[in-house]
């Protein structure tokens, strides 16, 4: 019996297998560590952290559309003081690699939450979080602005030094996505994710309102999958160096196989986890069967695959 | 392992029974041994739709009562209203359906370790965990009084055998078709006064748990409360099912109503800033 390698790697980091948790899907871990043992999966991507406690959007933060769901959180979070006592030395404790994703409303405080995790052991890489769209105020979306962009990652880049891999969550909500992409991997980023959630919006019929509180939210589930095969077969061809973890609406092996084709090297399961508590297993479990049996000795012989005739 | 979801798993439950009963459907589900640890306030989340269902999301219903039988095992009851597109599609499930489950979820109710006087206090179909709920206080020998609430009598759900578990049983419907006109929040104060009541236990509509909750302000009374909020995952991750609700130190955080809840203390709820975000302290 030949063996698989199902491992992958995101800059620097090694993980023994390609699946992970997608930052805000599975808080900190506990949660869903009753259905499955954290350790069996690539990594935890922690939920985006702050500098301070925040708590986020009013209520309703949900609204079920057409295979997905629109949320609406705002960031609701411990700030960093409470993660770094309490919920990152736990994941460590179960053995989890960890993937820290942090967020900010400035330059500055990404860079200030850069410098408290850049001399904590147990990390494997950070996700800069750029591309939150639950924000009060849209124009805080770094990533829709390229310039914007550059600037975040190079403050983490400067401050965390060569340490830790930086991987950059960026936005679909954009008109040139590998344009901002190349830019922050100018600028030091590792890796990318792609993508974060898509604003949307749903007006409730008996109040004849916006029915989430926040009014916009962002659009996750099998409805956007097509969005994230898009964007990251586009960011694949233009920087086909660069590793992805993409995300998407993925809930079953061929979801994320499909992913992986287009250009990822490790996928992130998010919503679906909300549907199902074991998805990421049983994803894992139905992705290394697809692969053995197109013929792949490994994963990474996958990635990207879907680009070969135009190489 | 951590303590949160810690006696939940996911499993294939077959549908035992599925009547009508009124506006509602009663559905017992076979669980097996995961019903020992099932109590009165937690609940279970269901996927519904099938296989090919645009409905991506689990459908939380609370479990209103518990058994063990000889021919099917532990056996949970659920009352279902089928109102959307989730509930109707469970509602139309035949015996012998199979369905994904994820349970015990939630907080449960308290037990008290002595003998009180309890009143319950249901809305709607929120009376359903109520009667398993009655037939725990019962055995622990407290006094059990029960109020029923709804707009109209066909929402009422009070079942025979549940009847029995309460000592009394007092229903009131806001157009007087069923029991006394009026709400069910209606006689509380005078019960209070009565000194006829220590704990409340209520499950129903946010705005009667509010109303019970200032009603009992500033007396020792000591309400435990079921609240409802949409949940996209019923574990915990989601983060969209929040309440603003006090610590004993009167900081007020958003709590969420699938783990810190569905049951809490109605006294620590700050219900005037529901759907509204609390400032931050710092």
């Amino acid at each position: 019996m030949t063996t698989f390698d199902f491992s992958t790697t995101l800059g620097s980091a090694w993980f023994p297998t390609p699946i992970f948790t997608a930052s805000g899907c599975a808080s900190s871990g506990k949660e869903l560590s009753q259905f499955f043992d954290l350790k069996d999966i690539g990594a935890v991507v922690t939920k985006s952290v702050m500098s301070k406690p925040r708590h986020g959007r009013p209520t309703p933060r949900m609204a079920e559309t057409p295979s997905g769901m629109l949320n609406s959180i705002g960031l609701q979070g411990p700030g960093i003081d409470s993660f770094l006592a309490n919920d990152l030395p736990w994941l460590i404790e179960q053995k989890s690699r960890v993937i820290v994703s942090i967020a900010g409303e400035t330059v500055e405080e990404y860079a200030t939450l850069a410098r408290r995790i850049r001399s904590v052991s147990g990390i494997s890489a950070v996700e800069v979080n750029i591309s939150c769209p639950n924000v009060e105020n849209r124009g805080l979306v770094f990533a829709c602005d390229p310039d914007a962009s550059r600037r975040v990652v190079d403050g983490v880049r400067k401050t965390i030094g060569g340490e830790l891999p930086i991987i950059v969550k960026l936005s679909p909500d954009v008109t040139n996505l590998p344009e901002i992409a190349a830019g922050v991997v100018d600028v030091g980023a590792d890796a990318l994710a792609l993508i974060n959630t898509v604003l949307g919006m749903v007006i409730n019929l008996d109040t004849m309102r916006p029915h989430l509180g926040g009014k916009t939210g962002g659009l996750s589930g099998p409805a956007i999958r097509p969005v994230a095969v898009r964007a990251i077969y586009q960011v694949h061809a233009a920087l086909p160096k660069v590793p992805i973890l993409g995300m998407g609406g993925v809930s079953s092996g061929r979801d994320a196989l499909e992913l992986i084709l287009a250009g990822a090297s490790g996928v992130s399961i998010g919503t679906a986890s909300f549907g199902n508590p074991t998805a990421l297993m049983q994803v894992q479990h139905e992705l290394k069967e697809l692969l053995v049996a197109r013929g792949f000795t490994s994963l990474s012989a996958a990635v990207g695959f879907a680009h070969r005739e135009e190489m | 392992m951590s303590t949160i979801n810690r006696s939940a798993s996911q499993f294939i439950a077959s549908v035992v029974s599925n009547k009508r009963v009124g506006q509602y459907h009663q559905l017992i589900l076979q669980v097996g041994d995961i019903v020992t640890f099932c109590k009165p306030g937690n609940f279970i989340a269901i996927k519904v739709g099938g296989e090919s269902s645009r409905m991506i999301l689990r459908r939380a219903f609370a479990i209103s009562r518990t058994s063990q039988s000889s021919s099917f095992g532990g056996t949970i009851e659920l009352i279902v209203a089928p109102f959307g597109s989730g509930s109707s599609w469970l509602c139309s499930q035949p015996e012998g359906s199979e369905l994904d489950v994820v349970t015990p979820l939630g907080t449960a109710f308290g037990i008290p370790t002595e003998p009180v006087k309890a009143l319950l206090v249901g809305g709607g179909y929120g009376s359903a965990p109520l009667f398993g709920l009655a037939e725990v206080l019962k055995l622990r020998g407290c006094k059990v009084d029960m109020l029923l609430g709804a707009s109209t009598g066909g929402k009422i759900y009070a079942p025979m055998e549940g009847k029995r578990s309460a000592n009394s049983l007092r229903i009131y419907t806001e157009d007087g078709s069923m029991g006394e006109k009026g709400r069910v929040t209606d006689p509380i104060w005078a019960l209070v006064q009565d000194n006829a009541v220590d704990v409340i236990y209520s499950c129903g509509p946010m705005p009667m748990l509010a109303a019970i909750s200032k009603l009992v302000e500033g007396t020792d009374i000591v309400h435990q409360c079921a609240v409802e909020e949409s949940m996209a995952c019923g574990v915990g991750v989601c983060m969209t099912c929040v309440l603003p609700v006090a610590n004993d130190q009167g900081q007020v955080s958003m709590l969420r109503s699938c783990i810190d809840g569905p049951v809490m203390d109605g006294s620590l709820v700050q219900w005037d800033l529901v759907g509204q975000v609390p400032e931050v302290h710092q």
